[in-house]
């Protein structure tokens, strides 16, 4: 039984035609990365498996429930490319009021806030105001905020970019302790080392997923040591 | 209690940004105080040259408040008016009367006009009362047999008693309750707008819909949480006008605030739907002269009745409309609830279209 099917997704806007149907599959306890350049479709893929956004032909299913649907948002934990945080309020004020939101007890929102505090070095920064925030440290507020509700299924859209080189460690460390808890994590990077980490990976170019398989196996398709080669030969292979 | 939790956010968010705060408590009590200020002061007294004038007519022009200044000759009437700083000349040669007025501003002029031709139809009639009884008086000692008497015709007494307000009212009465509403209609629009404006372009909505929070649930957590702001200032705006700039208020105070707090539910809702349709700031503030400028124009200042037919269409199209005639009918006229039930029912269904909508628009970010 798969955490996320996503089958035959095409979704245009307008005439342009941003992702051409693409399959995939992805197991529970599984990392599976999704990697390209910037314009070729990650986001609004990742968008229409959360229910953000429609696919114009197709269909995605999370946790054998068709999205979109609301109650299964709960199960859902999402990190924008893009920081949306309040910046007038606080670190812990933005965790708590998204906590709300997932409708967490006063009791397990304290300890939820904590956690995800603790897990991203925040923990000393909480009580300070999101717009006093590096740009690190907002990236790593909204991966607290994706943790907050504890979900089955993670859909992190590029969780570690500006995060320096330590952090990425140590979340990457956290992310491989979730899923062998059994949760399924879905993360988009064009950062090479960081698809090597991932179980499973599909590359993403022009909206056609151009190749996937695990590290491992794409390496030996293609003959190649490095998975910057192999995206280079996948992508030139299409032109 | 997820529209709680929004409520909340939105309260801190508030209280934070002192600015907006100000701008929404105090910037409408700036401006109803010099509002007040330059409608009712005094304006000041005309000022008017004359040449060959009968001193009777002085008097009577004196008596109207118009500071009179006499001329033995003038040979240029136009750089008299210019260098004395008059609002007008006249000049009687023989029977024959020539005005000159400055007219800078027609209102004042025609005032001004009306109260010289009334002195002087007055010292006319005055005139001819007398010729005539002279005239009387002669035939009478000529011929003595005849029974003769005239009668006087007293000039009949005009007693004027007034419907609504006092011969003391002003402009300002009238205008007084239309601009009340207006300003908290004009900053809960903008202050809400913006607001959610923010939301959509910083990317928090696009995270909020991420969670399990129902559409409806966003647009009432956003009405509470604003509302809360638009009735504290409705209550600051609405006190100040009437305790302390003292504005008529004949009716009841808490129909005021009512009828104030359905224009500002009405300008929150329709704040947030528009704010859906612009993507910056900017862009928000381009709704102004659009939907909010005329507003003021069939609020009443103006009389709608006297509109050409499609004039009236497009105010009756416009919330302000009813807000006005409401707040009219209850500060000025001292009519009751039941006689504004039926603009206050409008306002309401303006109101709950713009909500309904507001769901509606929130599809674009979520589909369910």
């Amino acid at each position: 039984m798969a955490s996320i099917v996503v089958n035959q997704v095409s979704k245009s806007f307008g005439k342009k035609e941003v992702l051409k149907k693409i399959s995939l599959t992805v197991e529970p306890g599984q990392i599976y990365g999704l990697i390209g350049p910037s314009g070729s479709g990650k986001t609004t893929l990742v968008k229409i498996i959360v229910g953000m956004d429609q696919a114009s032909e197709g269909t995605v299913q999370v946790l054998d429930t068709t999205v979109p649907n609301l109650s299964l948002l709960q199960n859902i934990g999402y990190m924008a490319q893009a920081d949306a945080l309040y910046t007038d309020l606080t670190g812990k004020e933005n965790l708590a009021f998204f906590a709300s939101l997932f409708k967490l007890s006063k009791n397990e929102q304290k300890k939820r806030i904590a956690y995800a505090a603790d897990l991203v070095n925040l923990t000393p920064d909480l009580k300070k105001r999101v717009e006093a925030y590096s740009g690190g440290m907002k990236r790593r507020l909204s991966l607290a905020v994706a943790l907050i509700q504890d979900p089955q299924v993670l859909i992190l859209d590029e969780p570690t970019v500006g995060i320096d080189p330590e952090l990425r460690l140590s979340i990457w460390q956290e992310l491989y302790r979730l899923k062998d808890e059994g949760k399924t994590i879905l993360v988009t990077t064009h950062v090479m080392d960081e698809a090597e980490k991932c179980d499973r990976l599909a590359m993403v170019r022009d909206g056609v997923i151009l190749t996937s398989g695990t590290p491992a196996e794409l390496k030996e398709q293609f003959g190649i040591t490095s998975l910057e080669e192999v995206f280079l030969k996948a992508g030139g292979k299409m032109g | 209690m997820r529209t709680l939790a929004l409520i909340k956010r939105i309260f801190f968010q508030m209280i934070r940004d002192k600015r907006a705060l100000a701008l929404m408590m105090v910037a409408p009590l700036l401006i109803l105080t010099l509002l007040h200020y330059l409608f009712t002061g005094d304006s000041a007294n005309p000022r008017i040259g004359v040449v060959n004038a009968d001193s009777q007519i002085v008097k009577q022009l004196k008596n109207k408040d118009i500071i009179v200044k006499q001329y033995n000759e003038v040979t240029n009437t136009k750089k008299t008016l210019k260098n004395d700083d008059l609002d007008g000349f006249l000049e009687f040669q023989d029977n024959d009367i020539k005005l000159t007025l400055k007219n800078e501003d027609p209102s004042s002029t025609k005032a001004l006009q009306m109260k010289i031709q009334q002195s002087i139809a007055a010292e006319t009639a005055k005139k001819q009362v007398s010729n005539l009884t002279h005239f009387m008086g002669n035939i009478k000692s000529k011929l003595p047999n005849l029974p003769f008497t005239m009668e006087t015709v007293n000039a009949p007494k005009v007693s004027t008693s007034y419907i609504y307000g006092s011969k003391d009212t002003t402009f300002f009465d009238i205008l007084g309750p239309i601009l009340v509403g207006y300003f908290v209609f004009f900053f809960v629009f903008l202050i809400s707008g913006i607001a959610l404006l923010k939301e959509r372009t910083t990317g928090t909505l696009d995270r909020l819909i991420a969670t399990p929070i129902q559409r409806r649930s966003i647009v009432f957590g956003y009405l509470l949480g604003y509302g809360l702001f638009a009735v504290i200032q409705t209550v600051i705006v609405v006190f100040y006008a009437v305790k302390i700039l003292d504005i008529m208020l004949v009716g009841s105070l808490w129909n005021v605030i009512i009828i104030n707090l359905v224009l500002a539910l009405v300008a929150l809702s329709l704040g947030i739907l528009l704010s859906a349709f612009a993507n910056s700031e900017f862009q928000m503030m381009q709704f102004i002269p659009i939907v909010i400028i005329p507003q003021a124009f069939f609020a009443g200042i103006l009389p709608v009745d006297g509109m050409a037919g499609w004039l009236q269409v497009i105010a009756k199209c416009m919330p302000m409309y009813y807000g006005g005639n409401a707040l009219q009918d209850i500060m000025y006229k001292g009519l009751g609830l039941r006689d504004i039930s039926s603009d206050l029912l409008i306002l309401l269904g303006f109101a709950l279209v713009f909500i309904v909508l507001n769901i509606f628009v929130l599809k674009k970010y979520r589909k369910i």
